[in-house]
């Protein structure tokens, strides 16, 4: 195997494996220059434009959040909704945006999963050893997430509006309602991010979100009236997180600004990220 | 046992000058109860090829990724090219590459993709990222799968595309743990001479293995290693040296005279002669090969016709039976859970 004279010719049925040429692989070593660090927003969007790529090549991976939602939501509305809001139109109105957060606060845990992935399979390895902002690593991953919660959030609002969801606030209030969820979203995903570093396995990381999200999103206003629940119940979907970004995003689609209530999602996304970027960072940094 | 020889290796003056490539003192590095690296010493000349040779388990890969950065020491000191891997971790990365045991690419990725997102990491920008791409899957053999998935690769596929993405910036020192382990002959030796172009180009290369034959083969010197300390360092000769000459398998053409081969060969070489589970081979360990000429002419001088013989070199197993006296196993493989 030492240098060949002649290039492999492409007319000939040549395997996927040419040979390798030492005097090739000298040729490339011949650059000596260092290019300089990229920055911080570089570094991030690149890794963004991986998971875009992923998309690209496992198409498979947006039937979480193109499928699964569109069953909820035909589901809930149809099956409960006359029961749960009165009539089917009436429920609508106020599940839309309601299932609308619960599917994107559910796909959230699979930025941990695929972190998970990432470190058990190595590649986090090499992004790791290279000389640029370690950060960009997650941040990039939670872009490229982003795009995936903006799928799944087209498509639950086109449904929602096929099937007689009817906004007030129109098209500018349904875009506000997105962005604050996608806001939340992008801060929640930090709790998942630790969890996907700190758990051994796919499925441990999957298990414990899965614990977490379920109750969080069931016992919220998503789903029911909470006026009709036992009262230390009220309590509790008072105080959960989920319900105040539920809030939030049906009163920008019912086309109305309340400005506590977008502090409020504000606070805990600020909170979130806080407390669980640092923690996050600092594992994956201490990562054996 | 030491078999550092003091005197400095010729040919290389600009050495004594500048910092080693690496330089490491005292490492160690827990998991638990176990202590993976224990004390490790090591010091890595600038230029060539370094083989670091011990068995599964031996802390190998734990300390590859010390030096990498990957894993931060529980206690000890490294320098890359003067840099401490703990203070000045940027430093250190900028100058190394390190090529897993297990591809560290992503496997959904094309190979050209994989490129294409290290070299934008490291700065090259969009245009230069994606010659270089084309540049090293040219280099590699790798053109015709470019644009395939990478989990469609073969192991010798992966391999060199592996190595590839620790070359998108020429490091200074590349570290390759283990990377022949699995491989058919066919992809090592392609890997062994894509080592070699490297070591041309003035990169070193610090590579682990098992395989003494391999270190033999690569290596200017050999650090073996062993529950997590260095028990023996030097060039291929010395430690070859210490071990002794090596290993004669011989099988004569008639089974019955098996026994009579045994004793004259055990005779002519001064050292005992085993049988082997094939009825018509015998083996034995040499302390001097220079006396099987003699063996054989004691044999054939007998009238015992042999059918097939070779000498071997000692192998991993018997080096570490000479220098550890405990077989070249150990019961838990550490590494594997970093």
């Amino acid at each position: 195997m030492t240098a060949t004279t002649t290039p492999p010719s492409p007319t000939a049925t040549a395997p996927a494996e040419a040979p390798v040429a030492a005097a090739s692989v000298l040729a490339v070593l011949a650059s000596g220059d260092r290019p300089a660090r990229p920055g911080p927003l570089s570094s991030s969007l690149t890794h963004g434009w991986r998971a875009l790529l992923k998309i690209k090549h496992v198409p498979e991976q947006l039937f979480d959040v193109t499928m699964f939602p569109v069953m909820m939501l035909l589901l809930f509305t149809y099956l409960f909704g006359g029961a749960l809001g009165g009539s089917t139109q009436e429920y609508v109105q106020t599940f839309v945006p309601g299932i609308l957060v619960s599917t994107v606060v559910m796909i959230t845990m699979y930025t941990g999963v695929g972190l998970n992935n990432d470190m058990q399979k190595g590649v986090s390895d090499r992004f790791r050893s290279l000389p640029s902002w370690r950060p960009a690593a997650i941040v990039g991953a939670l872009l490229g997430d982003a795009v995936r919660y903006t799928i799944a959030s087209v498509v639950i609002l086109g449904l929602g509006v096929a099937i007689g969801f009817r906004p007030e606030g129109g098209v500018p209030g349904l875009v506000a309602g997105v962005a604050v969820l996608l806001v939340f979203a992008f801060s929640l995903s930090w709790v998942w991010t630790l969890l996907g570093l700190v758990l051994e396995t796919e499925k441990a990381v999957m298990g414990t979100s899965m614990m977490i999200l379920f109750p969080l999103t069931f016992a919220s206003n998503i789903y029911v009236d909470p006026e009709t629940m036992p009262s230390w119940l009220q309590g509790v979907v008072e105080v959960n997180p989920i319900s105040r970004v539920v809030d939030a995003v049906r009163s920008l689609m019912a086309g109305s600004f309340e400005a506590s209530q977008l502090g409020w999602v504000t606070v805990a996304a600020v909170a979130f990220v806080a407390v669980f970027a640092p923690l996050t960072m600092r594992r994956y940094r201490l990562q054996d | 046992m030491t078999l550092t020889d003091t005197q400095p290796q010729g040919g290389r003056p600009a050495a004594a000058l500048a910092p080693p490539a690496i330089e490491a003192r005292g490492l160690v590095k827990t998991f638990g109860e176990t202590r993976a690296v224990d004390g490790l010493d090591l010091v890595v000349p600038t230029g060539g090829v370094y083989g670091v040779l011990g068995p599964n388990g031996a802390g190998k890969t734990t300390t590859l990724r010390m030096l990498a950065t990957l894993s931060v020491p529980d206690g000890g000191t490294a320098r890359l090219l003067g840099h401490d891997v703990v203070a000045e971790p940027d430093a250190v990365r900028s100058r190394v590459s390190l090529t897993g045991q297990f591809a560290s690419l992503d496997e959904d990725l094309t190979g050209r993709e994989n490129m294409v997102l290290l070299g934008l990491l490291l700065g090259l920008g969009r245009r230069r990222a994606r010659a270089r791409a084309v540049e090293l899957v040219d280099a590699f053999g790798l053109t015709e799968a470019a644009d395939r998935q990478v989990k469609t690769y073969s192991g010798g596929m992966r391999r060199r595309l592996d190595i590839a993405a620790s070359l998108v910036v020429t490091p200074d020192v590349l570290f390759l743990d283990e990377p022949t382990t699995g491989l058919d002959p066919r992809s090592r030796n392609q890997v062994w001479d894509i080592i070699r172009a490297l070591v041309t180009a003035g990169t070193t290369v610090l590579l682990t293995t098992q395989y003494l034959d391999e270190a033999d083969q690569l290596a200017d010197r050999i650090a073996v290693i062993d529950r997590g300390r260095v028990i023996a360092e030097g060039t291929p000769g010395q430690l070859k040296a210490s071990v002794g000459g090596g290993s004669l398998h011989l099988r004569v053409a008639d089974p019955d005279e098996r026994f009579a081969a045994v004793r004259i060969l055990s005779e002519a070489l001064g050292t005992e002669v085993a049988i082997e589970a094939d009825p018509a081979a015998v083996s034995a360990r040499l302390e001097d090969a220079e006396r099987v000429a003699h063996g054989l002419v004691e044999l054939s001088r007998a009238g015992i016709s042999v059918s097939e013989m070779s000498l071997g070199q000692p192998s991993l197993d018997e080096v570490f039976l000479a220098l550890t006296d405990h077989p070249a196993t150990t019961p838990d493989d550490t590494e594997e859970a970093a």
